[in-house]
């Protein structure tokens, strides 16, 4: 990313990725096993079409009722003993949670796994403020050591293998040996890890569901290390984009055990939490204080679409990510963006402009392997080609953040060429003509043509078209 | 039931690159006793603009099209892609618009060829061809939006000296994808060249697709690298291994 612009190039940082070898081969062999391990969960057609149709209708009455949704969850979690905050902006979200970590001098934060918080650069952003924020997610950890982001929702290091883990831990933690053995491996972060649990003064998580009815705040995870974070520092903020919140406790079963086995191909997760109040008068764990930030970053303007909305519907599994044959072979950081893949073509040219990241929805073949796959149903496919309307084409009253904002004039003058093209019989005729006649003489350094030959042939037009085959065969015209 | 006669679209990539695989389509069809009409004036179903959010100029070629179709008679598509625009992004191009209605009738008489053949007329084949080693490549829009699958597979089941070697990701992706194979030729070219191997792993001669686009990015890829196998559209196979000579 151009640190003077904001401009991203997505074609580039595709391009680098595709041609790191040991990066495709990681890619290849982790999606392929997280495709399996899910295809084993669903293996009856008419029981997933039943799963995924109850937990999208989980979703959709949560969203159609979003903002009562949220004053009730509010009210509850304040009648339970939280404090709650909105934060419109991720600087908001910030300042709200450097703020109540400076209420109790505290400088050292343990984090469970946010992908809100990823959103909001916290790390950064309190590193900068003096506190030390440490991810004890296992993949955040490596990440995090290596001094990068995310290459996927769900498991954030699946970039790296074993021998790059080795050789980081070897590097950068003091003790360690180098060694390739995963249980070794795991074991010296969990002695790091279990230290500062015990040292810091605050813990962070995300949430994956918040119910109204009942002020309960959901954590989905395998590590204990977002029990440990919530539970074991006196201080628990979460934090949480305002979509996440379920109208009842009766909602969370049916999204549960779509994402669990979605996301890992787990019946369910090892641990899965339950928060709904600090510590009570006379127990003897959790934290002290409870606060809940819940964060709008573009939300709401996604919300006003009716359209659009349906991309708040996202559960975070990430098996669009798996899915997907370009995530797969580029991996997540070529996307440059907080998230990657499917989901992330959709939402982040929502939440950052069409400006910016108009290019970002062109990155599929429309091949729909994500609306196949996507437990809510979320038509991913549909919301790709409707961004590249809003990008080129917006509709009047457009909502979309930088509507218009891929227009090209170049491509506005070839797409009016191709509708006279094909509005004219006669014409088309002329350039099914044109191209088998000069086709063969187009110089090789058209762009266009020049993409398509670097891997392809030139396609020869055919000597007699179809439509010349169907006159002399007699096929009647009406 | 089984309808006198079918309106056949042909689409602009069969019509320009693989005339065959259209005329052996319309025979496949003619040979059920059904009368096929061709429209002179077709063009293109209008689905590279609508891919691309060019939808004023998508509805410009769609109404047209439209319009070359009038009577009430199924319209058969030798291409999931291309009638998967028509059945089911017509009535949302033409939302809100006059057209509407008539784009929803419409895009309930569009049809799929092998799903027509199967679901509709019953073909029973008869094999007259020497043994044979094909593979096949569902292509996404045939698969994903016309629910493609069954009916290439039960036509080629028919055939008695063919055998089927599946591709290892069948349901991959050959990454044409319109305008992506040039907006994004690295990453198409990184897809296609898996395609490709995949295809030459099965050991077949010929890969069959009943999407005309798709061959036109394997095939040009397997002929780039001067790899053996060789595209071919599963209604031009039908056709040559079928008729009676």
């Amino acid at each position: 990313m151009s640190a003077e612009t904001g401009a991203t190039d997505f074609h580039a940082s595709s391009s680098k990725a595709l041609l790191d070898p040991s990066l495709r081969a990681n890619f290849r062999r982790a999606m392929d096993g997280l495709m399996a391990k899910r295809a084993a969960q669903f293996p009856d057609p008419a029981e997933w079409n039943a799963l995924r149709d109850l937990a999208a209708s989980v979703r959709t009455r949560a969203l159609a009722k979003l903002p009562e949704l949220l004053e009730t969850l509010e009210a509850k979690c304040v009648a339970n003993g939280l404090k709650v905050h909105w934060a419109a902006t991720t600087d908001e979200a910030n300042a709200i949670v450097l703020a109540i970590l400076r209420d109790h001098g505290a400088t050292r934060l343990v984090k469970g796994k946010s992908m809100v918080s990823e959103e909001m650069h916290l790390n950064d952003f309190l590193s900068a403020n003096g506190v030390e924020s440490l991810e004890t997610d296992l993949g955040e950890y490596i990440i995090q050591l290596d001094g990068e982001t995310p290459s996927h929702i769900i498991m954030p290091a699946i970039h790296k293998n074993k021998q790059q883990i080795a050789r980081l831990f070897g590097q950068k933690i003091r003790d360690a040996v180098y060694t390739e053995d995963v249980d070794a491996l795991t074991a010296t972060a969990r002695r790091v890890l279990r230290q500062k649990f015990f040292e810091a003064e605050a813990g962070l998580s995300g949430v994956n569901f918040a119910v109204a009815e009942t002020g309960t705040l959901c954590l989905v995870e395998n590590e204990g290390n977002g029990r440990m974070s919530t539970h074991v520092p006196p201080i628990h903020i979460a934090v949480m984009g305002l979509e996440k919140v379920v109208e009842r406790l009766e909602d969370v079963p049916p999204l549960l055990t779509v994402l669990t086995r979605s996301a890992t191909g787990q019946p369910i997760s090892t641990y899965f939490n339950m928060i709904t109040a600090p510590r009570g008068p006379g127990e003897k764990d959790g934290p002290r204080e409870v606060h809940l930030v819940i964060l709008d970053n573009g939300r709401s303007r996604i919300f006003s679409d009716s359209e659009l909305q349906v991309t708040l519907r996202c559960i975070r599994c990430g098996a669009c990510m798996n899915y997907c044959p370009v995530y797969t072979r580029i991996g997540g950081h070529a996307y440059e963006a907080i998230y990657p893949g499917p989901i992330g073509m959709i939402l982040t040219p929502q939440i950052e402009g069409l400006k910016r990241r108009h290019e970002l929805p062109h990155a599929s073949s429309l091949c729909h392997a994500c609306t196949e796959i996507c437990p809510v149903e979320i038509p991913i496919t549909r919301l790709l080609v409707r961004l590249r309307k809003e990008a080129a084409q917006p509709p009047a009253g457009s909502k979309v953040l930088d509507a218009g904002g891929g227009r090209s004039r170049l491509e506005d003058l070839a797409w009016a060429g191709w509708q006279a093209a094909h509005t004219s019989p006669l014409l088309y005729r002329v350039m099914g003509t044109a191209l088998r006649l000069f086709g063969p003489l187009a110089p090789r350094g058209l762009p266009l043509l020049n993409a398509w030959t670097k891997s392809r042939t030139v396609p020869k037009r055919a000597k007699r078209t179809l439509q010349d085959l169907v006159r002399e065969k007699g096929i009647p015209d009406a | 039931m089984k309808p006198e006669a079918v309106y056949f679209f042909g689409t602009c990539v069969v019509d320009l690159f693989f005339p065959e695989a259209g005329l052996a389509g319309i025979e496949l069809l003619k040979r059920e006793g059904v009368r096929v009409v061709f429209p002179r004036g077709q063009t293109c179903c209008a689905q590279p603009a609508y891919n691309c959010g060019y939808h004023e100029e998508a509805r410009a070629v769609a109404r047209g099209q439209m319009a070359l179709f009038p009577k009430p008679l199924p319209v058969v598509v030798p291409s999931g892609s291309c009638a998967g625009m028509m059945k089911h992004h017509y009535p949302d191009l033409f939302e809100g618009t006059p057209e509407h209605a008539q784009a929803v009738a419409f895009a309930a008489r569009v049809h799929e060829l092998t799903q027509f053949l199967v679901d509709v007329l019953g073909v029973r084949l008869t094999d007259r061809g020497e043994k044979a080693t094909v593979t096949w490549h569902s292509s996404c829009h045939g698969l994903r939006e016309m629910g493609l699958e069954a009916e290439p597979k039960a036509l080629l089941s028919q055939l008695s000296n063919v055998t089927v070697v599946p591709l290892k990701r069948e349901r991959e992706c050959c990454g044409f994808g319109g305008t992506f194979s040039v907006r994004y030729p690295d990453i198409s070219a990184a897809m296609v060249t898996d395609k490709i191997a995949d295809v030459a792993s099965t050991g077949a001669p010929t890969v069959l697709s009943a999407d005309a686009a798709c061959l036109l990015n394997i095939g040009g890829a397997l002929e780039k690298t001067g790899a053996a196998a060789r595209p071919m559209h599963l209604a031009e196979f039908l056709w040559e291994r079928t008729r009676e000579r």
